[in-house]
């Protein structure tokens, strides 16, 4: 059968159980006794086990199955997890990443089978169940349900071992009642037990098959699992079932046998008296002895495990199912982006029935101009959001990260993060994740002190990093930082000069922030030692490019021996925004209304001269002033000793005055990209298309300054 | 079909657009034509290489217009109402605008009929390096642009750069 139709399914669903193997796990570490995450862990490896399974991804299949064992093994309480043995499970998904990575490359799994971890796995297992005593019988039985048998400890009965035996289904008081009634009556029961192969796909139709062939001779009056779940393909390689019939026992056997990929079948004739009921829960063991009446095939002193097995395997199908996520839609993100286009244009439509309706005069248009303006932003807004997507799918993996820092690097350091459920267009997101991880890494190998060091300073011996997102206005905040050392802004400009970034002449007047910033630099790396965690030459230059590529900024703000706080600022979308309309000589620019911080009349005897360059006092804060008609290469349509219109922009913590000619207001603008040709003007960031038809360029003010 | 049976034994014929630039005719092939506008407001771009007028607004699309006088090293258009835009649309899916002076008629040559020239041919009087081969027609001979040349960017300054 040809599955590749699913692989996209199947890697999606992969990875998202393997974070949340890799989340448990860690909140495991701390809370070993954390049942909820226990099962959860338990839930995914299964989950993981089927679905490789199902692909046919055989060692996958038996790591996770390994895996999955394990936790089988904590659950029923027979061993504790040890720090120790995360270790190994993390090794283990790491390996199973492996698998993924490769799956998600070329199809194939590769042919690493990582039998040490495998082994370490079964080291786990074994450490703890050398000491009880129905622990090597119940640990099998959940193997067997995957016919993985370990078949030492329960030799010949193996085959009566599956979880789902039909001796161990319990029957409901009414299910009872009808199989005594119809017994009364004559008619035979049979319980049946169906295998089926290993290498079967479609299990589950399988089971409908069976289902369905037995139906035509009798009636099913119970099954374990039920009937949806053996729909839902949620049990392993074998089934039970009830059957009232007229028929002999060999005819249902060659009804169950006639369908393919069936194993096997094992059936018997069922007294309903001697089952279990699902009210006795406690007494399970026990009743498993007298229903040995029946013609077992295995009346093995080990007959009686498939009673606990059996219960703990329902047990533990039962709450198969996904943690609560909310329900979503995988939509393809070019379907969206024609949609995001769709809205564009019908702002613009809207944007040029205003122009319409302002030139041509008609006064009773603008009521409806302005409902459809209301309906534009709206659909504006939802559009966006159906774009947008927590930003936690990138910051998932840290605290994993820093657990392996803590390792390599032999510091004490925590991870706090929040805002995790922050959101941002998914472009930006998935871009997202590099620089921010560069940027821990960075704390933790630079930022946090050797624990000695600490000590001296007087601070808490684990070292902080934190990660906080959040909104402000029409962008997101992300701020990581750390209470390490800080950034040491001689060492900087020592190193700067060395690498021959500055001239020592130039360094000599920078100011202690200008230094810091020198980090930005191409190929700067301040570690004395190059590690395997950062300091390769690409570093923070690297984040720098990123994030401006997404239109944001980053900065940093420093203290010595008080720590360090990167802060970046990203737009929450990159499709439409907000934006002050300004005329420039005769030409119309829009600037982002996010960089502007205020706008004001100066006139022209409040412009000083500091060293050759125009600036004003705004409020006691001496500005640099731009004026935009020479950057831009225009003439202005002003006179000189006309009051000039001063937009204050801001670029992180600088301020900087744009002179303009005129202000025409505020405006909703689509960005459009310029394309070839006209990219290489820096000034510009893109292009947007006014009411009237007209092609309004937009300024790039971080460009500028 | 007589006809059609006819034409197909001459060759596979290739429509051209005829446009005039300063003195001289040029085609260009009809598949990289997307759309011919009227001359409309172009939106200056600053800081860009001077034979790019600007962008202009093709159907909700930002489209960049050079101008292939300058390119040639004519003098700067002039801007009549017989001066439009041509839209290419070049092999990447890029639009870009081209302003000629003129567009004359429409042209269907045999591919036969159509003499190329060679790199080396190209060499020399100003705008031959744009010209990919020439047409003969009942009127007299039409070049062909070469639309490679006329729309990139970088080679046209290597050239430049090994001129100077």
């Amino acid at each position: 059968m040809d599955v590749s139709q699913y692989l996209s399914v199947f890697l999606d669903e992969a990875k998202e159980h393997l974070q949340s193997l890799n989340d448990n796990i860690m909140t495991l570490e701390q809370d070993p006794e954390n049942e909820d995450c226990i099962n959860e862990i338990f839930r995914s490896a299964h989950s993981m086990k089927g679905m490789a399974g199902t692909m046919g991804y055989t060692r996958m299949q038996n790591l996770t199955h390994d895996m999955e064992d394990v936790f089988s093994d904590v659950r029923a309480g027979k061993i504790k997890i040890k720090s120790a043995d995360i270790d190994v499970l993390l090794q283990c998904l790491d390996a199973i990443q492996g698998y993924v990575d490769n799956i998600t490359e070329n199809q194939d799994e590769g042919t690493d089978e990582h039998k040490d971890i495998i082994k370490s796995l079964a080291d786990i297992r074994n450490g703890g169940a050398g000491g009880g005593d129905e622990a090597p019988a119940a640990a099998p039985a959940e193997a067997a349900a995957s016919t993985e048998a370990a078949p030492a400890a329960d030799g010949p009965a193996e085959g009566a071992d599956g979880s789902t035996d039909y001796r161990a289904i319990r029957l409901d008081p009414s299910v009872k009642s009808t199989l005594e009634e119809a017994k009364s009556q004559g008619k035979k029961i049979y319980g049946v037990t169906v295998h089926i192969q290993e290498s079967c796909i479609l299990k589950a139709a399988r089971g409908f098959l069976v289902f369905k062939g037995l139906e035509e001779i009798g009636e099913i009056a119970v099954s374990d699992p039920n009937t949806q779940d053996i729909e839902d393909e949620k049990f392993d390689f074998s089934f039970s079932l009830i059957l009232i019939t007229d028929e002999s026992k060999e005819k249902v056997e060659e009804i169950v046998k006639a369908v393919s990929e069936v194993e096997g079948c094992e059936c018997g004739e069922f007294d309903p008296s001697g089952a279990k009921s699902s009210e006795d829960k406690d007494d399970a063991p026990a009743a498993a002895a007298p229903s040995d009446n029946k013609p077992a095939p295995a009346a093995t002193p080990a007959a009686n495990t498939p009673a606990p097995a059996g219960g703990g395997a329902a047990g533990g199908k039962k709450p198969v199912g996904k943690p609560v996520v909310n329900r979503t839609v995988r939509v393809d993100i070019e379907k969206l982006d024609v949609l995001m286009n769709l809205v564009s244009e019908l702002i613009i439509a809207k944007n040029s029935l205003i122009s319409a309706a302002n030139t041509s005069g008609v006064s009773n248009v603008n009521e409806q101009i302005e409902y459809l303006e209301s309906v534009t932003t709206n659909l504006h807004e939802s559009v966006m959001k159906v774009r947008m997507v927590p930003i936690e799918s990138v910051l998932q993996k840290f605290p994993r990260m820093i657990r392996d820092l803590n390792k390599t690097l032999n510091k004490k350091m925590e991870l706090t993060m929040t805002g995790e459920d922050t959101e941002m267009d998914r472009t930006v997101v998935d871009e997202i994740g590099d620089p921010l991880m560069h940027l821990i890494r960075n704390s933790a190998d630079h930022g946090i002190e050797s624990a000695d060091l600490r000590a001296q300073r007087g601070k808490p011996e684990v070292g902080q990093i934190f990660l906080h997102a959040f909104q402000d206005g029409n962008s997101v905040v992300i701020e990581v930082g750390d209470d390490g050392n800080g950034i040491d802004a001689e060492v900087v400009k020592n190193k700067a000069i060395e690498k021959g970034v500055v001239t020592p002449e130039q360094a000599a007047l920078l100011t202690e922030k200008q230094c810091v910033e020198l980090l930005f630099h191409p190929g700067f790396s301040t570690a004395k030692q190059v590690s395997e965690i950062s300091g390769r030459g690409v570093g923070l230059d690297v984040v720098k490019s990123k994030v401006e590529s997404l239109s944001g900024e980053v900065t940093v703000k420093t203290k010595l021996g008080e720590g360090s706080t990167w802060v970046i600022r990203l737009p929450l979308t990159l499709a439409i925004i907000q934006a002050l309309m300004v005329i420039i000589g005769e030409e119309k620019y829009a600037i982002p209304l996010d960089s502007i911080q205020s706008i004001e009349d100066v006139s022209p005897s409040e412009v000083k001269f500091v060293e050759n360059k125009e600036v004003i006092n705004l409020r006691g804060s001496v500005l640099p002033l731009i004026r935009l008609n020479q950057v831009l290469d225009t003439e202005s349509t002003k006179s000189p000793d006309e009051d000039m219109v001063v937009v204050i922009a801001r670029k992180g913590d600088q301020l900087a005055g744009l002179v303009i000619d005129e202000l025409m207001g505020q405006q909703e603008i689509v960005i459009k990209p310029l394309g070839r040709y006209t990219n290489k003007c820096k000034l510009i960031s893109g292009a947007t298309i006014l009411g009237d038809g007209e092609i309004a360029l937009i300024l790039d003010t971080n460009s500028i300054f | 079909m007589n006809e059609l049976r006819d034409n197909s034994d001459v060759g596979e014929l290739i429509q051209f657009i005829v446009i005039k630039i300063d003195d001289e005719q040029y085609g260009i092939n009809i598949k990289y034509i997307d759309n011919i506008v009227r001359m409309q407001q172009i939106t200056r771009v600053p800081k860009v290489d001077d034979y790019i007028k600007g962008v202009i607004n093709i159907r909700g699309e930002i489209v960049p217009v050079m101008s292939v006088r300058m390119k040639m090293g004519l003098e700067e258009d002039e801007f009549t109402n017989k001066s439009r835009i041509i839209i290419l649309k070049t092999e990447t899916g890029d639009l870009v605008g081209i302003i000629v002076d003129q567009v004359n008629q429409v042209l269907t040559l045999d591919v036969n009929s159509i003499e190329k020239m060679r790199y080396d041919d190209k060499k020399g009087t100003t705008g031959a390096q744009f010209v990919g081969g020439v047409g003969h027609y009942e009127g007299g001979l039409v070049s062909i642009l070469d639309l490679e040349a006329v729309v990139s960017e970088k080679e046209v300054k290597e050239k430049a750069s090994n001129a100077s």
